[in-house]
């Protein structure tokens, strides 16, 4: 675990680093677009991760500035990265096959909402005047070993985001085995059972004035 | 037979008006944005388009959408900052849409390729785009039943043919060119660099020319808008 202080709320930087520090060593992970995305400020060499982007590379490096880009070479997000040693390239098939097939260990992703089964809402509010758009969430959140969700845990309206079953339209079902949040984390243990295991800047009983369903706390 | 031809226009010269035309890229990368340029130009339309996405910018397939030659788009991401042309012509009813996970996008165009009738997947089991579609328990895990995305052309880009047809890609521009080229009942290729046969390593093509129906060199392509 990382050795932040955690008397208050975390910041999204901080957030990230949380969950770097959860993810094994040697391990192949996908980072989500958007906030997902800045995990990989944490990860060490030590750490031996390696990430796979959708778009059909494994061994992504860091984002290219200035002379670095190369239009051929971007990221899942579109922006231009880097290679690093070891890296691979494949068709679009063979990358989603990397996800569908079970072979990344871990995958992070954003969410609108998740709920207490681990069902996961991330691609699409319901509005009716929404255009939909899904991206490789789906075959993310289904593929992985594991997938972890990063987000703040209530709306900027105080709403819950972590539910007892989502509302919106579902990305994948009883997907999710955690979520980090800005005030604590939590563990999807099957059965509707979710377990705090760790809370940042408030206790169980303020958290569970957040989440409309009873939580657990960790033995 | 490779054809190995002079113009973007020779190229896509034979498409016809409704015909369904896979359009390879991802961003900017792999996009063949001098064969789009010349399908514009060649004037074919009630076209059905096959794509990561709906367009971006005013370039490319985001003009061939505002030219209301598209009557049909099939992707996983349509909307985006800049997607403003598809944005609109979807929202007047003007353009039919089919949103696909990615996943499910690539391996059905993978299945057209390979002769794979339909197959069973988990992704997108319990959502939205699964709905009215077949289900089956395999493995203990629910799973959709989907079918091939077949086409009658594909677009694509390379960075070298050789003159047996056989291609190699640049990084992530290689992304949906070779399951494109071997889905399409003609694929049509631009490649910045024509070699003689034996110039390619055997061992490093990605794409053998059997996939490969027409080729034209466009040197130093442009890059695609975002």
């Amino acid at each position: 675990m990382t050795s932040m202080t955690k008397d208050r709320a975390l910041s999204p930087d901080e957030l990230a680093q949380v969950v770097a520090a959860d993810i094994p060593a040697g391990a192949y992970v996908n980072l989500g677009i958007g906030q997902p995305t800045s995990v990989s400020n944490y990860l060490t060499p030590e750490d031996d991760v390696t990430l796979h982007t959708e778009n059909g590379m494994l061994g992504m490096g860091a984002q290219a500035h200035g002379e670095e880009i190369d239009p051929d070479l971007i990221n899942a997000g579109k922006i231009p990265v880097k290679e690093t040693d070891g890296c691979s390239y494949f068709h679009h098939a063979d990358s989603f096959a990397m996800m569908r097939g079970g072979h990344l260990d871990c995958c992070v992703l954003g969410a609108f909402q998740v709920d207490r089964n681990g069902n996961l809402a991330n691609w699409h509010t319901g509005k009716p005047d929404a255009i939909p758009a899904v991206g490789g969430a789906m075959d993310l959140a289904t593929g992985a070993k594991q997938t972890f969700v990063m987000m703040t845990l209530t709306t900027k309206n105080g709403q819950p985001k972590l539910v007892g079953e989502c509302t919106m339209p579902l990305t994948g079902v009883g997907c999710v085995n955690r979520v980090y949040t800005d005030q604590a984390v939590f563990l999807i243990e099957g059965d509707g059972r979710v377990v705090v295991r760790e809370t940042f800047g408030c206790d169980v009983e303020e958290l569970q004035e957040l989440v409309p369903f009873p939580l657990e706390r960790s033995a | 037979m490779l054809n190995i031809v002079e113009s973007a226009a020779q190229a896509v010269a034979p498409i016809t008006d409704g015909a369904t035309v896979m359009i390879g890229g991802f961003g900017v990368a792999g996009q063949p944005v001098e064969l789009i340029d010349a399908l514009i130009d060649q004037g074919a339309t009630g076209l059905t388009v096959v794509n990561n996405n709906a367009g971006n910018g005013d370039v490319g397939l985001a003009k061939l959408i505002q030219l209301g030659r598209v009557r049909r788009i099939i992707c996983s991401f349509p909307r985006q900052a800049d997607s403003h042309h598809f944005d609109a012509r979807y929202r007047a009813g003007e353009i039919d849409l089919e949103v696909v996970p990615q996943g499910n996008l690539a391996e059905r165009i993978r299945a057209a390729g390979a002769g794979i009738g339909a197959f069973f997947t988990p992704t997108g089991y319990g959502t939205p785009l699964a709905e009215g579609k077949e289900v089956r328990e395999f493995n203990g895990r629910m799973q959709v039943l989907e079918l091939p995305i077949t086409a009658d052309f594909s677009l694509t880009k390379a960075a070298t043919a050789d003159e047996a047809g056989n291609l190699v890609y640049r990084k992530t521009a290689r992304n949906f060119g070779p399951i494109m080229a071997a889905a399409a009942e003609t694929s049509i290729v631009q490649v910045t660099d024509i070699v003689e046969r034996g110039r390619l390593d055997p061992e490093a093509i990605v794409t053998p020319g059997i996939y490969v129906d027409t080729v034209v060199r466009v040197p130093g392509p442009a890059a695609g808008s975002d």
